[in-house]
């Protein structure tokens, strides 16, 4: 087939190249200027090629933060996905009690992220937060500005109050468009609880429960504000995660090379993990031919 | 094998109904006998879904009883009775092979795996799924996936009725036709009790020995194709079966014959005995494929409104004073001109009073 050519189409899509220059090709290619030259002044800069990058991903401190960003994503998946399909099973699915859930569940996700870290920073305090007495009254040594265990399980419990509700809004979701028909029928197959869980929830939710997965994984993966307000990422740097390292380098030292280079070894990971999350809950189940 | 007898049966949604209109299901009282082909036919919101749910036990009546085999049901839940139901969309474990689908009633009732793959190979042959046994289920065409909902209800040696809620609402209107076949097909080999929900006439004309006539949560009749096309009980059954549906006209009575706007229409002796004790609004109700064109004077004269070529017959609409008749006349009968006359055979003209029959 001839194909027919028509140079002014071209004016049709500029709009489109402009916008996604201004938001995504013209930062991210400054950021890939900035990664391969050392610079010392707007006059006085040096080609240095992967010289960033290797002494990235050489450096010991910043391999640290990249095992306890993993670790702790993994966590946080591994707490609010499960946490998040129970609540939504327990959910009323109709009635007056529903929208009193839904409002209860959507609070926390309306708090700013600072908020959230000076919240729990407060509440969480040995001396004066209710959480942190509490625990200490029944006998357990809690101090979370002390103790890195201590700091890691607070950073953990703030999140999943913070985002659990994501989660759980999403489940319920994918509950409530499963229609009436597919419980009949299970009821009259006999299935037991559990196989219309495994069988038909669980699947009808597969593709909610990506976004959730996928979602949480991406913002945890780039967490910052909440643990930089209520741990400043310690004690040590216990919990001194990936942004926090990298703020201090671009900001805070004015490495603008090296933290170039960081930028985007950090963007590559979150963007193979989330393919890798993406591939395997779409194939899952795909087993049977 | 089973024979369903509903005993006094009523629901209400609501609870506390203070009147027939709160209800979703009125008083009814009827036996299916075993191995019977049901259908229920009746327009949306009839109530049709709600008596087949009371049946499966899906939904608890709130006044009566569900018999099954002389032993009541009301309190045993759904999976503990011996129905299948299959629901107007194919329901279908999304990640399970056509084989797991099939055998999921019997693994859940614990059924060894030997007897399984016996009955569920016994079950995919007789609905030509054997091919496809080991594909995703999800894959299959509308017809496939439906008959997979079919063949769930099937595998259960156990099942003595299946309960049939629209089933081919999603279907192509050529495999319709085969898939209706189908369960015939197995209805006669299993013998089992079948009933079959539908909005569509032909589907239940086709698919059922008895159809049951629902209209506003009532049963207005239950009978064979035959009975409903011939002697409707209710105006409704009239206008709902037959394609256009049976003419009814205002009318008097006087003497052995019923009076329309004026014009005498001759009554069988039958009818009259029984119009003795008629109260209330009078119609007569009359076939348009009974209807005759006549010559005689003694016809009722009507205006010819059009003519309608149907292929196989032409309809025609006529005009008796306020009322519009459809006759329908075959192809090599002669075409009236703008004015007609009627004959009423009394032999198929039926009287209703207060839109029941009178008989």
């Amino acid at each position: 087939m001839e194909k027919t050519y028509y140079p002014k189409a071209w004016l049709m899509v500029l709009p489109v190249v402009a916008i996604v220059s201004f938001s995504a090709i013209v930062p991210l290619m400054t950021v890939i200027n900035y990664s391969v030259q050392d610079i010392f002044g707007p006059e006085n800069r040096y080609f240095v090629g992967m010289e960033w990058f290797r002494e990235i991903l050489g450096d010991p401190e910043i391999r640290g933060a990249f095992q306890r960003q993993f670790l702790f994503s993994f966590a946080v998946l591994a707490i609010e996905i499960p946490l998040g399909i129970a609540i939504a099973l327990c959910m009323p699915r109709k009635g007056p009690w529903v929208s009193v859930v839904l409002i209860l569940l959507a609070l926390p996700l309306l708090v700013p992220w600072n908020v959230v870290g000076t919240i729990w920073q407060m509440f969480a305090r040995p001396d004066i937060g209710l959480l942190g007495i509490g625990i200490n009254g029944l006998g357990i040594d809690y101090n979370f500005t002390g103790n890195s265990i201590d700091a890691w399980v607070t950073v953990l419990a703030m999140d999943v109050w913070h985002w659990t509700s994501l989660a759980v809004l999403l489940c319920y979701a994918g509950l409530q468009a499963i229609p009436d028909a597919y419980y009949q029928a299970a009821r009259i197959d006999g299935a037991s609880r559990w196989a219309v869980f495994r069988y038909i929830e669980l699947p009808k939710m597969r593709g909610v429960l990506m976004i959730a997965i996928l979602l949480r994984f991406m913002d945890s993966f780039k967490i910052f504000a909440e643990p930089f307000v209520l741990t400043g990422g310690g004690p040590g740097d216990s919990t001194t995660f990936l942004s926090q390292y990298l703020t201090t380098m671009a900001v805070g030292q004015f490495d603008l090379g090296p933290a170039a280079a960081f930028s985007i070894i950090y963007f590559l990971v979150i963007l193979l993990v989330s393919y890798v999350f993406y591939q395997v809950i779409n194939n899952l189940g795909k087993g049977v031919s | 094998m089973a024979k369903i007898e509903l005993r006094n049966l009523a629901h209400s949604y609501g609870g506390n109904p203070s009147g027939p209109q709160d209800y979703a299901l009125r008083r009814m009282d009827h036996v299916w006998e075993d191995g019977g082909a049901y259908a229920l036919l009746g327009p949306s919101g009839c109530g049709k879904t709600t008596l087949l749910n009371i049946i499966s036990g899906l939904v608890q009546p709130s006044e009566g009883e569900v018999v099954f085999d002389g032993q009541q049901v009301n309190t045993l839940p759904t999976e503990r009775r011996n129905v299948a139901q299959v629901f107007q969309f194919p329901v279908l474990y999304d990640t399970m092979s056509v084989y797991d689908n099939l055998a999921f009633p019997l693994r859940n009732r614990g059924v060894s795996e030997d007897r399984i793959r016996e009955r569920v190979e016994e079950i995919a042959a007789m609905l030509d799924l054997g091919d496809v046994l080991k594909r995703r289920a999800v894959n299959l065409g509308a017809d496939a996936k439906q008959k997979i909902s079919v063949g769930r209800g099937l595998v259960r040696s156990d099942v003595a009725a299946v309960l049939f809620d629209e089933p081919l609402t999603v279907i192509d209107p050529h495999l319709k036709w085969r898939l209706r076949r189908k369960l015939k097909e197995i209805h006669e080999r299993l013998q089992l009790t079948l009933v079959y929900v539908t909005h569509d006439q032909t589907e239940a004309l086709t698919f059922a020995d008895r159809i049951v006539v629902m209209s506003e949560g009532e049963v207005v009749q239950l009978g064979t194709p035959q009975e409903l096309f011939e002697r409707p009980a209710h105006t409704f059954v009239g206008y709902f079966i037959g394609s256009p549906g049976m003419n009814f006209l205002d009318c008097g009575l006087d003497g052995d014959a019923a009076v329309v706007d004026g014009h005498r229409i001759p009554l069988s002796e039958e009818v009259l005995e029984a119009a003795r004790q008629a109260e209330g609004r009078l119609e007569i109700g009359i076939r348009p494929e009974f209807l005759e064109l006549t010559e005689d004077s003694g016809g009722v004269p009507a205006e010819v409104e059009f003519v309608e070529d149907r292929g196989t017959h032409r309809l025609i609409k006529t005009r008796v004073g306020d009322n519009e008749l459809f006759v329908k006349l075959r192809d090599d009968q002669p075409l009236p001109a703008e004015r007609a006359r009627l004959r009423f055979p009394p032999e198929w003209t039926l009287l209703y009073a207060n839109s029941r029959l009178v008989r």
